[in-house]
């Protein structure tokens, strides 16, 4: 381990492309206010979306988006964090597994033979999993795309030496705290917001919408009551439930365990 | 506190209130439709109140309706409460700013003091106001900011005469009827539509005398004695308070606290719709460049894991310990620490939480089946 990032005068940072959408590597260039000041702190010394500066590393941060899906990514992650002091990984794929999670509950292989003309060509792994399933990782961004501005304050932190104030309570705190009107108790809206974790701000309830889940369960997640309220309350069927859980963030544990016993609730239901 | 006979008020008179606070430099807040709920907000004049509007509330569910009359204050209270004006869900408490090598400065918030007129308060608000008082202006510290937006704080009352499905004012004995603790308070009569109106205060008094008001009958005392009756008959929960204290501190090891950890989501939306929660934790950041530190505070509560977390981590991990600390706190410890109920009855809880768990279902629940008692006669509880 080398000098705290606090100590160091300009720390260089990596920004690294795995399976993903480039949404939350956007969301970097997006802090348009912020971006003056974020690079004269730090030297921006890989970062293929945004510059064509290449250096080899080592790196004082690594930023790493997507999952992994192939074997060859599996490889290039180790290198990564061989050559990172502190790995932080941004998004929904780089966390969870991201959408394309989705082939974990199906076969590969089907998708495979439907989708390429030379599937022979294709060498993907069975499953698409998070970064931390393959190397340690020192901080987790959570969302789909991640919040601007939870970036710049995890950099801000990094840079200070202190812990960024990133919170794992549910979105409804900041629901609540932004005085919105539940859009759940008030009109019925299915709302992921009490099993989600905040950082969003809340978007979807200011909109009307339920939460659809971007940054994934939250400290204490009971999705099982959720889901049982959906259901019973609301009278969402356990396949709409089911779906519910299954969309960015559907190989995070809890949403994965509560939307695969929902889908046997459901497969009972019309077998019996 | 009663000062002086009580008078009537008109809609149209009401309006000139409103707009005479505003004069006066108030920031008059209260309630007005947004989002298919009634909620707090700036008012203008009476046209932005909920003319003609009622809720229907339950356990995890509010739905607003229409009344078939021009009632403008037919309804029960909604997810805002008084706490939001006097401490804001989120507020700068200093910035430290750097001096290069010397050191820092810190610059601390002012809090000038709020011209700020509540308009439409209800007898559960005005307790919890006075619940409130006791953390933060008669407690060990006095609050700063609680302070600067408490003491020049008018508060112009209404008597509930449509309680909701959730409320249980009255097994808490903070309404549905105000005696006092309020600058002016108002009983909406109909037919004709009036406002029997008492002052209860003499900043109440001077306000009354600026308007062109009529005196009240005896006929119209008697429609608000019976209408005070008729909503105390509405109320949608009750909750005996007898033993409360004890029976809940005697029932920490009640299954009850399992059976209701497995529906609570522990999402913290029964704490912050209280409006006698008072919880706030810091946030503490820094700027990019690292020339200036922050320290903001804003609501928390303890269903959070984060709240309880000591050293190593939270004290109250399972969500069965927070539900209990909450329910236990509100209507046991609370009065150990503060000399009141911690609830008062609004029922903001039963309605906002997203799974309908119910305060007053939960503690009738565990006085069912009291394990004390079960404990005295030898039965396991
Ligand atoms: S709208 Fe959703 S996020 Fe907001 S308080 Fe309701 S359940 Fe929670
Ligand atoms: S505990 Fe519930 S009913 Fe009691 S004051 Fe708080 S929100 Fe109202
Ligand atoms: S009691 Fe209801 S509102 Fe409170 S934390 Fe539990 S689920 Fe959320």
């Amino acid at each position: 381990m080398s000098a705290p990032i606090a100590t160091i005068e300009r720390p260089t940072v990596a920004v690294w492309k795995f399976a993903s959408c480039d949404g939350c590597q956007l969301s970097l260039l997006s802090a348009e206010d912020e971006l003056l000041a974020i690079a004269g702190e730090i030297h921006i010394a890989y970062f293929l979306e945004a510059t064509r500066e290449v250096s080899d590393g080592p790196y004082d941060i690594s930023i790493v988006e997507g999952s992994i899906t192939t074997p060859h990514d599996a490889e290039r992650i180790r290198h990564v964090r061989a050559i990172s002091d502190t790995l932080i990984t941004i998004g929904a794929c780089a966390t969870a597994g991201g959408i394309q999670a989705l082939r974990n509950f199906a076969e590969v292989e089907e998708y495979r033979s439907l989708v390429y003309a030379r599937p022979d060509q294709i060498a993907a792994l069975a499953d698409s999993t998070a970064i931390a399933e393959h190397v340690p990782v020192d901080l987790e961004l959570r969302g789909c795309p991640i919040e601007t501005s939870q970036l710049v304050e995890v950099i801000s932190a990094l840079l200070a030496g202190r812990a960024p104030v990133t919170p794992t309570h549910s979105v409804c705190v900041e629901c609540k705290l932004a005085g919105r009107v539940c859009v759940a108790v008030a009109d019925g809206v299915p709302c992921l917001g009490p099993v989600t974790q905040a950082g969003c701000g809340a978007r979807c309830p200011a909109f009307s919408r339920g939460c659809y889940g971007c940054f994934g369960p939250m400290e204490t997640p009971n999705t099982t009551s959720m889901a049982d309220h959906l259901a019973d309350q609301l009278g969402l069927s356990h396949d709409e439930v089911a779906h519910l859980f299954r969309t960015f963030n559907a190989d995070a544990p809890a949403f994965r365990s509560e939307a695969r016993r929902r889908e046997r609730a459901a497969t009972a239901t019309t077998e019996g | 506190m009663e000062l002086d006979a009580p008078v009537l008020l008109s809609v149209d008179d009401l309006d000139t209130l409103i707009a005479t606070l505003r004069t006066d430099g108030y920031r008059v807040i209260g309630p007005t439709v947004r989002d298919g709920a009634i909620v707090h907000a700036e008012l203008t004049g009476v046209g932005d109140l909920p003319r003609g509007w009622t809720d229907e509330q339950g356990p995890g569910s509010y739905r607003l309706h229409r009344r078939d009359d021009d009632a403008l204050f037919g309804y029960a209270v909604g997810p805002s409460s008084p706490r939001r004006e006097l401490l804001p869900p989120r507020h700068r408490l200093w910035t430290a700013v750097s001096d290069g090598d010397v050191g820092f400065r810190v610059r601390e918030e002012e809090h000038v003091p709020a011209k700020l007129a509540l308009l439409g308060v209800r007898g559960c608000e005005l307790a919890a106001i006075a619940v409130q008082d006791r953390v933060f202006l008669h407690g060990l510290y006095e609050d700063q900011v609680y302070t600067a937006n408490r003491q020049d704080l008018l508060l112009v009352a209404v008597e509930c005469g449509t309680p909701s499905g959730s409320c249980f004012c009255a097994s808490m004995g903070t309404g549905p009827g105000i005696d006092g603790g309020a600058d002016l308070t108002l009983t909406e009569l109909f037919d004709p539509h009036r406002f029997l109106t008492r002052a209860g205060s003499t900043r109440g008094q001077e306000l009354l005398a600026q308007l062109d008001h009529t005196g009240a009958g005896a006929a119209d005392q008697d429609e608000r004695t019976h209408r005070m009756d008729a909503a105390a008959e509405q109320m949608g929960r009750h909750l005996d308070t007898t033993d409360l204290h004890d029976l809940l501190l005697g029932n920490l090891e009640h299954p009850r606290w399992d059976d209701v950890a497995e529906r609570c989501l522990a999402c913290t939306n029964c704490t912050l719709v209280c409006p006698t929660c008072f919880c706030t934790t810091m946030e503490d950041t820094t700027s990019l460049t690292g020339d200036e530190a922050y320290r903001d505070r804003r609501w928390d509560s303890c269903f959070a894991l984060g709240f309880s977390h000591t050293g190593p981590g939270s004290v109250r991990s399972s969500t069965r310990a927070r539900y209990r600390q909450w329910c236990t706190h509100k209507l046991a410890t609370w009065i150990d620490q503060f000399g009141t109920s911690g609830c008062v009855g609004c029922g903001r809880c039963i309605t906002w939480c997203p799974v309908g768990i119910d305060i007053t279902e939960e503690v009738a629940a565990i006085r069912a089946t009291d394990g004390r008692r079960a404990a005295r006669t030898g039965a396991s509880p």
